[in-house]
């Protein structure tokens, strides 16, 4: 490993990994099927994964592969298996037809907050010694923001609630690179706790489909201060 | 060791509100965890204040004065929590299987809040409060409401988009950390390093972890969610809530708050919290339903605190945890006495009630008194803080920000007291709608939770001063280098 030429090569596939996440993430936030966004979020988890494994040899830390490995148990394999469980099939099949924002609006959003996240995370990559830092951190805030954006512009319950784990993601895809040594205990009990969040948001998903009939969330607006009448 | 002990009790208390033992054994395990679990937290408070400092274990299990009073808050109002829903969820749900859902994510809730105080490492609490929010979001749909539902995934979102930023914050924190290679990764091992630290990176964390838990203490603008959630929950649980569930997300901040250099971030608190309490008195005018009127009232609090910890200094820090206490006790007492108004009403309005007093002279009183007492109206504690944060301002030069502060709770304290004005005197409607009862440990817990009011507003007892500068210590800034 002490290779010059492997570290290279190994800079130079973490670069790629983190190119594919932006992509995926643009997916993200314009694919308006269901179950084509729960794909999108498994290619997601699979390239944070792979990034973690390829910090894991470039940083000398076998830490960072267990965190791999405890991604794709939960993100890859537990978390879209309880959502399968736990929603009715139906609501896989959908397709969201209006957004709150058209797909090219969205995606130039999208585009644009990817620019403020490279300029903000300029003046703290001078901080830091590591290529990787340079790699991952831009990438995770531009994740952070764009799964943000993912979240407000759609109104169906599983692509929204998506969104919000790719936010979830992108900070631990900036948090591998600028933390590698952060204790293992605490990063494999938040991937847990996330698994319990899901679980939870199944099943109230589900709630409101019984008792709404719908899981379009995002039309749920009934509370909010009205002048009186 | 008994430190460890205070979540571990409701903790056991889920396992038996699991198991099909009849309606009443689930509420009475969790009313005795509950107590056990405060009585153990004043012990160990009352060590805090000899020792100033308890290690269980070092850099993960520790208490010293700020998450002393936290934990006695959480403590406290969990018990006051348990002793109201016996009646409140008895009244409500019949179905034994309801009761004991409600109770197993009740307990697990309180669980979640008494970890945040005693947990030292910074990603643990991040955990913590993250468990504070999931475990809280079945509680909030309890009623399976449309409206319910609504509040539910507008928590459910906006607590976990907080969460996410948050998370970010942690990690950069523990890259400043580890940049300087000395110490814990813990709240007491960073405040040891904290001058080395790169200060772009701390205030990187800082203002990730503002951001995203600003969203949990409900800082205007993020503070949609906050009104829908604490309106729509069954009263015992918006008296978590409100009362203890934000000052745990507000704990964080301030913790970190204290590794800048003093005058870093000042003037941001003091503006944060300024357009906090200035939104919320004016939003507090024109609502239309009183467990919203209560939540709003929280944003406001939760800026005065904020802006009196950016005040720095003794002063400003010893008025911050003073107002933390009195708020979280009387924003509490509210809610029970909203809660005893809706079991009595049946009805959220403002507008179609008049003459609560007469149609139930408990309900109304308690609303009454509650309603004074977190507009701030002497002799009450929340009088007493807030008088102390003006006091601290002044002395300080501040005018500008205690005179707006001052305006803005004058407005707030009329936008409360014209609406429970309206609710508690007046002619009662021709034909009183079929009130019920209110059950005895609701009565019960509206005396116990109001006797800590009464008594803080004119008295002040020695361990509990001790406790509250000790923690102010916690909170105040590094002198800037």
């Amino acid at each position: 490993m002490t290779d010059p030429n492997v570290i290279i090569w190994l800079h130079n596939l973490n670069a790629l990994t983190g190119g594919l996440f932006l992509l995926v993430l643009f997916g993200l936030v314009s694919v308006r099927q269901v179950g084509g966004c729960v794909r999108l979020f498994i290619a997601l988890s699979l390239l944070l994964a792979a990034s973690a494994f390829l910090l894991s040899a470039i940083y000398h830390t076998w830490h960072l592969s267990v965190v791999g490995v405890v991604d794709i148990a939960t993100k890859v394999i537990a978390i879209p298996l309880l959502l399968r469980r736990v929603l009715p099939d139906e609501v896989y099949t959908r397709r969201e037809v209006a957004q709150v924002l058209n797909i090219p609006t969205a995606l130039l959003t999208a585009l644009l907050l990817a620019i403020v996240a490279y300029l903000l995370s300029k003046p703290l990559m001078a901080v830091g010694d590591g290529i990787a830092i340079g790699v991952n951190l831009p990438i995770g805030l531009s994740g952070l923001l764009i799964g943000g954006l993912t979240a407000a512009v759609r109104r169906e319950a599983v692509p929204l609630f998506l969104g919000l784990l790719a936010m979830e993601n992108s900070a631990f895809f900036a948090g591998i690179g600028v933390a590698p040594e952060m204790p293992l205990i605490a990063e494999v009990s938040i991937a847990f706790d996330v698994l319990i969040l899901v679980f939870v948001v199944g099943v109230l998903t589900r709630a409101v489909h019984e008792h709404i009939g719908t899981t379009e969330v995002g039309t749920l607006t009934a509370l909010k201060e009205e002048p009186e009448r | 060791m008994s430190l460890l002990a205070i979540p571990l009790l409701p903790l056991a208390a889920v396992l038996f509100s699991l198991v099909p033992l009849g309606k009443r054994v689930a509420p009475a395990v969790t009313l005795i965890a509950a107590a056990g679990a405060l009585a153990l937290a004043v012990t160990n408070s009352l060590r805090v204040v000899a020792e100033q400092h308890v290690v269980v274990v070092a850099g993960w299990v520790e208490l010293d004065g700020l998450s002393a009073i936290l934990l006695l808050l959480n403590t406290f109002i969990s018990a006051m929590a348990a002793l109201f829903s016996w009646g409140y969820i008895a009244a409500h749900q019949r179905e034994e299987r309801r009761i004991r859902s409600y109770y197993a994510h009740f307990n697990l809730f309180t669980f979640s809040m008494a970890l945040v105080p005693v947990l030292f490492q910074p990603a643990f609490v991040w955990i913590a409060i993250e468990f504070t929010a999931v475990f809280s979001v079945l509680l909030v749909a309890f009623e399976n409401t449309h409206a319910a539902l609504e509040a539910a995934w507008k928590y459910i979102a906006l607590m976990f988009t907080g969460a996410a930023i948050a998370l970010l914050g942690f990690f950069i924190l523990f890259w400043a950390q580890q940049k300087v290679g000395a110490g814990h990764y813990s709240w007491s091992g960073l405040v040891m390093v904290a001058p080395q630290m790169s200060p772009v990176l701390v205030i990187a964390a800082f203002v990730f972890i503002l951001v995203g838990f600003g969203v949990k203490v409900g800082f205007v603008p993020m503070h949609t969610w906050l009104p829908d959630a604490h309106s729509q929950a069954p009263a015992p649980v918006c008296a978590l809530l409100s009362g203890v569930k934000t000052t745990n997300a507000l704990y964080v901040i301030l913790r970190l708050a204290q590794l800048l250099p003093i005058g870093r971030v000042n003037l941001w608190m003091q503006v944060i919290g300024l357009v906090s309490v200035g939104v919320a008195s004016f939003l507090l005018l024109q609502v239309r339903d009183y467990k919203r009127l209560f939540a709003f009232s929280t944003v406001e609090h939760m800026g005065i605190i904020f802006i009196a910890a950016g005040l720095g200094a003794r002063g400003g820090s010893y008025g911050a945890m003073l107002q933390m206490v009195s708020h979280s006790l009387t924003k509490s007492f509210c809610f029970f006495a909203a809660g005893a108004a809706l079991l009595v009403l049946g009805t959220r309005e403002i507008a179609s009630v008049r003459g609560l007093i007469r149609t139930s002279p408990t309900a109304g009183a308690a609303l009454l008194f509650g309603a004074l007492a977190i507009g701030g109206a002497p002799p009450f504690a929340v009088f007493l803080s807030e008088f102390s944060i003006f006091r601290a301002g002044l002395e300080r030069g501040d005018y500008v920000v205690t005179a707006l502060l001052a305006i803005f709770i004058t407005v707030a304290f009329f936008g409360i007291l014209l609406h429970v004005n309206r609710m508690v005197f007046g002619q009662p409607p021709e034909k009183p709608s079929t009130h019920a009862a209110l059950p005895f440990t609701c009565v019960l817990t509206l005396i116990l939770a109001a006797i800590p009011i009464l008594v803080f507003g004119v008295y002040q007892p020695a361990k509990l001063h001790e406790l509250v500068a000790l923690a102010a210590a916690n909170i105040s800034q590094a002198p800037s280098p």
